[in-house]
């Protein structure tokens, strides 16, 4: 009976919606022009951006053993329909509404309410407003699901749920605001963030690491071999994500012109050179390029250039490449060892590492000659502008550090947020979903491995 | 009758596959296994997560064969499985009791 009312009341919720969204439009009046060039681009921009999620999918399943790698595809895939009913319902309206005293939009878009097909003079001229919705909502799936990698193979998947929606609307939402929406804190103090170097990678990165931390090592780290089972699904997740990206960072320009071939161009740069830059420390280091070392540096160079790619020129995103592939290497196989923590697909060492250099680099690399609606950064005589990056980069480690710490405990008063070691045994495929990926599942390590 | 049955590099199967049957041996069994022995494992590295594989991969081909053709045949597999480096692998020969062709219901050397 109480889930009844439950229901009927949300219909009755739900059914109220249209009318509000219509009253909102009545009162809109005389704003700018749409551009269906801009227009369409962005709506394909939010497409590749939404496939970034299975994307990531891929890529963290195929680095998951056999017996997981259901799990570690529904965390990221999940996202695209609970994270689409916040985003719609109220997330929009906390990281873009009328802001409120800096930190946080207000509820005046509830429900998407005022949030029409006009333009937006504050965030869409060109575009009609839900355009850019749809294209902000896309960024917001996919940024919890960066999480899942640190804690994958041992987070319990309904834990996991309430985390994902409970971390967007109380970690996401306000640090969107903070940065990208008008009034935003951080927007005002001039930090750079093009497409969402700190608002996506860092937060996550972050969160990922608090994450694995609280939850605790996998069962078995560092005494069972934990090996990827398919390195070619996790290659082919790496090319997803490299094609969608184009339309995450490109597609933040808002209008398809030559800011986005701009970011385009510095999007594949970074990416080629971080990918030669892993692989070949790599090479150095233990004798052969791996294919896995490949797919993981290119994603450490899209994560890196995210921040930059509106505001540098294609030689400095070569370097911010070369350099992200370097730093996220040494991330996630010297550090990451050094310390002992199991961040099991290296969500903080690519997402964490990559997002913090990447938010340091606009600021070096930043160029008003390159693009007049940022700044210059301290190559090109303005150190200043480090400073708004200093502050932003401490802000989101704070929020995500913070954030992360209070929504696991309180969930895990509720519900235990790690599976226990018989379920992590038997893997968390047939443990939390009741299915098995391959019909030759068998121990879910190559046979015959050893540490 | 006896079972030869050879662990031997996957590479080298195909030629001890035709030099059997040029000698007359049609019936074999070949599987896929894994096994260690003198030649040592190999180390793979994922990053920068170093793993030792101990056990690797070799094809096991049996066929039972009758008594006077044996040596012949040890003969045949080992010089056609054969590298001269470690990792070539072995051949085990053993007696066999009675074999039954199951479709027709005949025993011994005229079931194989």
């Amino acid at each position: 009976m109480k889930i009844l009312r439950v229901i009927i009341m949300a219909l009755t919720f739900l059914m109220t919606l249209p009318a509000l969204v219509w009253a909102e439009e009545a009162v809109e009046a005389a704003t700018p022009a749409i551009d269906s060039g801009d227009t369409a681009f962005i709506l394909i921009s939010a497409a590749m951006v939404l496939f970034m999620t299975p994307g990531l999918a891929l890529f963290y399943g195929g680095m998951s053993r056999k017996k997981n790698v259901l799990n570690s595809i529904m965390t990221s895939f999940i996202a695209m329909g609970i994270i689409s009913i916040q985003w719609a319902i109220f997330g929009y309206s906390l990281a873009f509404g009328p802001d409120v005293g800096h930190i946080i939009g207000n509820l005046d878009w509830l429900g998407l309410n005022g949030v029409g097909v006009e333009a937006n003079p504050d965030y869409s001229t060109t575009i009609p407003h839900q355009a850019f919705m749809i294209f902000q909502m896309v960024f917001a799936i996919i940024t919890p699901a960066i999480i899942a990698g640190s804690v994958a193979e041992r987070m319990r998947f309904p834990a996991y749920l309430i985390f994902i929606v409970a971390w967007a609307t109380f970690v996401y939402d306000p640090v969107a605001h903070w940065v990208w929406g008008v009034g935003g804190w951080l927007r005002n103090l001039g930090a750079l963030d093009f497409a969402g170097g700190t608002v996506v990678h860092i937060i996550s990165g972050v969160s990922a690491l608090v994450a694995a931390l609280v939850i605790g090592k996998r069962k078995g780290h560092g005494t069972e071999p934990m090996i990827p089972h398919n390195v070619p699904m996790t290659v082919l997740g790496a090319a997803i994500l490299w094609f969608g990206w184009f339309g995450f960072n490109a597609g933040s320009s808002l209008a398809a012109g030559s800011l986005a071939t701009i970011a385009f161009i510095n999007t594949h740069l970074a990416t080629a050179a971080a990918m030669m830059s892993w692989v070949i420390v790599e090479w150095l280091r233990y004798g052969k390029p791996t294919v896995l070392g490949a797919a993981s540096g290119a994603i450490a160079g899209l994560v890196a250039i995210t921040p930059a790619c509106g505001f540098v020129g294609p030689m400095s995103a070569i370097i911010i490449g070369l350099v992200g592939g370097s730093v996220c290497f040494v991330a996630v196989a010297i550090v990451k060892a050094k310390f002992g923590y199991d961040d099991s697909l290296d969500a903080f060492g690519v997402h964490g590492v990559g997002g913090t250099w990447g938010a340091l680099a606009t600021g070096l690399f930043a160029s008003k000659a390159v693009n007049e609606l940022g700044n210059d950064g301290a190559f090109f005589g303005n150190p200043g502008q480090m400073v708004p990056q200093l502050i932003a980069i401490a802000a989101c480690y704070a929020i995500a550090i913070v954030g992360t710490f209070v929504i696991l405990k309180v969930i895990n008063v509720f519900t235990k947020l790690r599976a226990t070691d018989e379920e992590q045994d038997i893997g968390l495929d047939f443990t939390q979903h009741g299915e098995d990926a391959y019909a030759d599942t068998v121990s879910g390590v190559p046979f015959g491995a050893g540490v | 009758m006896i079972k030869i049955e050879c662990i031997m590099r996957p590479g080298k199967l195909e030629n001890v596959k035709e030099a059997v049957n040029k000698f007359g041996i049609h019936g074999i069994t070949v599987t896929q296994v894994m096994g260690c022995g003198l030649q040592k494992g190999r180390t793979e590295v994922y990053r920068g997560a170093e793993y030792s594989i101990n056990l690797l991969p070799k094809v096991k081909i049996e066929m039972v064969v009758p008594d006077k053709d044996v040596e012949e045949i040890v003969k045949i597999v080992a010089e056609s499985a054969r590298t001269g480096e470690i990792g070539d692998g072995k051949i085990f020969t053993c007696k066999i009791d009675n074999v039954v062709r199951i479709r027709t219901g005949e025993t011994g050397e005229a079931a194989i």
